[in-house]
């Protein structure tokens, strides 16, 4: 199966910005689905960016996240060719992790 | 509650300093203070998820209040047209920044996101988040142990939590 995960990771000389995009529902636990149900809570929790083994950008998430969230941030001291490795989990104990290369 | 009582004392013991320790009869904490921290900050904040108001969220999250400043900029659309799907983003020219959060007052839950920020990280972030109705954005930024706060309204013309 296809990762959840897209990433985009682009080195500017010292300063790579990183760009994730993941496929997930984030229901809130609030909505109601056409036969009145409603439809439990399912959201990513934690998603956590690692490089050179450390955790350079770590997101905590609530239900309040949009549906397949998009996240963006930059970190310095990456270089061009250099592995970061991308996980989550969610509030059902699901995860996934991928790695990017830096370009 | 009790569960969860440690790993919040434990993060404002961190951002208090070791004084509190004593006082909240955690004294064998120091013993292991570097743990600890990687623990609390590792640990995903639960109880500050739950939190129907911003204030109690803030709270529950950093254990302090926040003071506005304009040195946090907090960019949102004036209107939007879909709640669900709202894209917002933070930056702040303050130093030593270690966390940046985001709330929503009128949400049934007013936290929404609150990432960490490791040292060489901009601290700077783009997300986007659901709105359920017209209401006050709120970004903290936590820089040097001390919150910073930037509000700005969005209209909702169709709200986010109809699914």
């Amino acid at each position: 199966m296809a990762s959840s995960i897209r990433v985009r990771a682009t080195s500017n000389g010292d300063i790579t910005e990183v760009q994730a995009l993941i496929q997930h529902p984030m229901d809130t636990g609030l909505v109601k689905n056409p036969n009145g149900e409603l439809i439990p809570a399912h959201y990513i929790q934690q998603l956590k960016f690692e490089w050179n083994g450390k955790d350079v950008f770590v997101a905590d998430w609530g239900t309040a996240v949009s549906k397949d969230p998009y996240v963006k941030f930059s970190f310095k001291g990456a270089k061009k060719g250099d592995e970061i490795k991308i996980s989550w989990t969610d509030n059902k104990g699901a995860s996934d992790t991928t790695t990017a290369k830096i370009a | 509650m009790t569960t969860t009582t440690g790993p919040l004392a434990t993060r404002r013991l961190i951002l208090q300093g070791a004084a509190c320790v004593a006082l909240l009869g955690l004294g064998n904490l120091p013993f292991a203070a570097a743990p600890a921290r990687a623990a609390a900050n590792d640990k995903y904040p639960e109880e500050a998820f739950k939190q129907k108001s911003e204030a109690d969220a803030i709270k529950a999250l950093y254990g302090k209040s926040a003071e506005p400043s304009d040195k946090v900029k907090l960019d949102a659309p004036e209107i939007a047209e879909n709640g669900g799907v709202v894209p917002v983003s933070v930056t702040t020219t303050l130093d030593k920044v270690t966390s940046i959060s985001f709330l929503v007052a009128e949400n049934p839950f007013a936290l929404a996101a609150s990432y960490r920020i490791a040292d060489g990280t901009i601290p700077a972030v783009a997300n986007r988040l659901k709105m359920a109705k017209t209401t006050n954005l709120v970004a903290i930024v936590e820089a040097d142990g001390k919150l910073y706060s930037a509000t700005k309204e969005v209209k909702v013309t169709v709200g986010g939590c109809g699914g």
